[in-house]
């Protein structure tokens, strides 16, 4: 056990620092707030100027544009766009899901054809896995490729499609073999979002803004080449896919609690509660140190986590605690940032006494499908039941 | 960055659990439990043999020179097998407080003796009135180099050949057959370490330092208990996912009932949530000073409110069995139920990280180190 950094980390940490400080836009602060289509176009930009400077994809292959890292240096480069206060890179699902599976279950040629296009953010990716009636029982997903020729062509329609509104290809888990025990039928593909037959209607959710949309495939040609790891087998890429989500996704999200901390910690010392500081209220004091202490405890985890992974090369089952722990804390903070604002938390952005334009209205909203995305949290505890504490399949 | 045991710390913690296993299988620390004599001199030797009792001592004084970590680990697999007795009263507590503020001459008189196994120790804090981490407000007397007042809560007291007494803004030490000691027995819900009230009535005492020099070893004692707790959490889960593998009912193991394995998936979250915490914490005291006092109570923190709700979905999930005299889960439940307010519960740790990152000006959750 050693949390300290070597020597090769520091110099790894010293040069990102100094490029961060020249290079973190100054209106960011400006463009947080803008509108989603808006804030999406900066975002690509800003990704693009990381991958010129040689700081996307830091634990990806050198040949495919990446760095070729360690894992524990991406951990550190999260940390550093963290107390840089920099923006977040634009293709996240590409970044965190789709390359990493390409880099574990696709052919040489997918990883030259697609990997730097994701880290350039010249390519947007999505995920089309949920379906209407495949949410928690992903395998049973109906969507189908029938092979014709060179060619699969898909039909049926997937939802809760993050990005979908601005996807340029989306990585999909079809129903190649219908006459088979449902994991077995299942194959990934790779599929350009420009094919005709394909369209994508918005959802809007409870925050108001449509972060995820429905997609509908009409007879959508898909060359076979586009095929991730075997046909009929994949459930296991799909698997893959999904471990990440869960596994290392959420270190990301890791520099948004620690800003959400710091800031209400700050608002504790402005707002007054019965003539003081609600800093001194007893209360407050037992709630924010909670907070404070669950994010902390979140951050070790996950450095437990990836000191695991960096040994094993692929994350495990455990994962699911990350996922349950980000998303079950990032209500609970919420939740005491409610109570610290009082009625002023439920101010929107128009609002023009509203405490930091309507952030924490908007973050208490979109906190409430934290335990609904990505796999709710009945099945992430599902999993570690049955795959990390060998109980009977309860399904 | 490597947040992962290394290959020795792997084979300590391994030989400890086969140690425990082998000379103190909890059939034996029932026994011990229902005579009401938590100490055993035979295993309390071994012990010592196996150098458990100088762990993180200098060498110059009989121990083994290890870190914190390392006494964490060793005591995680104690608390594993619910190890009864004085050992943490002595070694985390008594003697990392000696270590921290005692003179070369007075570890020699006495950490070594508890390096080598002779002497058994303990920690005379809280009194009525006066908690963990409130010295000053204690009302014990120093006159002439004697000591008049009552400790309360005082682990170990009755095996103890002397006793670690902090009195005003001193730390003492006073010979347990010294005149003026007196040992009455608390009995409490933890039927596997007692405690016990001293009354020192005009009792002669060596000063050993200031009580300023406690803080940092107190810490190192937290995280010791912190990985303790982790150890006996890590037992009721792995005996009630056993049980819940095998416990049938509508004719198949309970543990296929969602109801049941969630859980024991919360259990497996706060078990291991808390053992991050812990290993972080004893890391903390030994490499990262600053941050050191926020991590041990941030883990003593959570798992203080963690080994409870272990404890409770253990028996929960157990059913009526849970509930008996004859399963041994009770005897983790009540230990756990005593660590949770032993040297700070939940309230107090979250008060002073409060202090620590609310107060402090400039305060942030902190980086990578």
């Amino acid at each position: 056990m050693d949390l300290n950094m070597t020597a090769e980390e520091q110099q790894f940490r010293d040069e990102l620092r100094g490029w961060l400080k020249a290079n973190v836009p100054a209106d960011w602060s400006a463009k947080r707030e803008d509108p989603l289509e808006t804030r999406f176009e900066y975002l690509r930009t800003w990704q693009r100027k990381l991958f010129d400077g040689g700081w996307a994809g830091i634990s990806w292959p050198k040949e495919y544009g990446g760095r070729g890292a360690s894992l524990m240096q991406q951990v550190i480069f999260w940390q550093e766009m963290a107390l840089a206060d920099a923006p977040p890179m634009a293709n996240v699902l590409g970044l965190g899901l789709i390359g990493p599976t390409i880099i574990g279950f696709g052919t040489n040629a997918h990883k030259q054809r697609y990997l730097s296009k994701i880290l350039n953010a010249e390519e947007i990716w999505c995920q089309g896995f949920s379906e209407p009636n495949a949410g928690s029982d992903l395998a049973s997903l109906q969507t189908s490729a029938r092979r014709e020729g060179d060619f699969y062509v898909v039909n049926g329609q997937k939802t809760w499609t993050s990005y979908g509104w601005i996807a340029d290809w989306c990585e999909v888990v079809v129903r190649t073999d219908p006459n088979v025990p449902k994991h077995k039928g299942l194959t990934v593909m790779l599929l350009d979002m420009k094919t005709p037959g394909i369209s994508v209607r918005p959802l809007r959710q409870m925050t108001g803004e449509s972060e995820f949309s429905e997609v509908f495939f009409q007879d959508v040609r898909v060359p076979v080449e586009n095929v991730v790891g075997e046909v009929n087998q994949g459930w296991e890429v799909a698997l893959g896919t999904l471990m990440h989500e869960r596994g290392t996704f959420g270190a990301g999200l890791q520099i948004l609690y620690r800003r959400n901390m710091e800031r209400l910690i700050e608002l504790s010392h402005e707002l007054e509660r019965d003539g003081r500081p609600a800093a001194q209220d007893p209360l407050v004091r037992q709630k924010l140190a909670q907070c404070y202490a669950e994010i902390e405890i979140m951050r070790l985890n996950q450095m437990r986590a990836f000191s695991r992974i960096s040994a094993t090369g692929v994350p495990g089952p455990e994962g699911s605690i990350q996922k349950i722990f980000w998303s079950e804390l990032n209500q609970r903070v919420q939740q005491v940032a409610q109570e610290l604002l009082g009625p002023y938390a439920q101010l929107a952005s128009s609002s023009s006494d509203a405490v930091d334009k309507g952030a924490w209205a908007y973050g208490y909203l979109r906190s409430r499908g934290n335990t609904i995305e990505a796999g709710t949290s009945e099945i992430q505890r599902n999993i570690i039941g049955h795959f990390v504490l060998g109980l009977p399949r309860s399904y | 960055m490597q947040f992962g045991l290394s290959e020795s710390q792997e084979i300590l913690k391994d030989n400890a659990r086969k140690f425990f296993a082998g000379e103190c299988p909890l059939n034996h620390v029932r026994k011990l439990a229902e005579t009401g004599s938590t100490y055993d001199a035979d295993l309390w030797s071994k012990m010592a043999a196996q150098g458990f009792t100088g762990i993180i001592f200098p060498e110059e004084y009989g121990g083994m020179g290890m870190s914190a970590v390392d006494l964490s680990l060793l005591m995680e697999e104690a608390g594993r097998a619910l190890v009864p007795g004085p050992f943490f009263a002595t070694v985390a507590l008594a003697a990392t407080v000696i270590n921290a503020v005692a003179t070369d001459a007075q570890k020699k008189k006495y950490l070594a003796p508890i390096c080598s196994g002779e002497a058994r120790s303990t920690l005379a804090e809280i009194e009525a009135g006066a908690g963990w981490g409130a010295r000053a407000e204690g009302k014990t007397t120093v006159v002439n180099g004697r000591l008049t007042g009552e400790k309360l809560f005082v682990p170990a007291a009755d095996v103890a050949d002397f006793l670690v007494v902090a009195a005003g803004s001193g730390v003492f030490a006073v010979q347990r057959n010294a005149p003026g000691v007196s040992v009455t027995p608390m009995p409490t819900m933890d039927l596997t370490r007692s405690v016990y009230a001293v009354r020192l009535d005009n009792t002669p005492a060596e000063k050993l330092g200031d009580a300023s020099g406690m803080e940092r070893a107190t810490d190192v004692a937290t995280a010791a208990l912190v990985a303790e707790m982790v150890g006996g959490m890590q037992r009721i889960l792995d005996m009630t996912v056993e049980y819940a593998k095998t416990r049938k009912q509508y004719g198949k193991a309970i543990g296929a009932f969602q109801a049941v394995q969630h859980q024991c998936a919360d259990m497996y979250l706060e078990t291991e949530s808390s053992r991050s915490a812990a290993y972080y914490a004893a890391w903390a005291l030994d490499h990262d000073p600053a941050q050191a006092a926020t991590a041990v109570s941030i883990a003593k923190m959570y798992a203080s409110d963690a080994c409870r709700t272990v404890g409770n979905r253990g028996v929960q999930v157990h059913g009526g069995m849970g509930f008996t005299w004859e399963n041994d889960l009770h005897l983790y439940y009540r230990r756990a139920k005593a660590s949770e307010t032993m040297l700070g519960d939940a309230t107090f740790h979250r008060e002073r990280i409060a202090r620590l990152v609310i107060d402090a000006p400039g305060a942030r959750p902190q980086g990578v180190h």
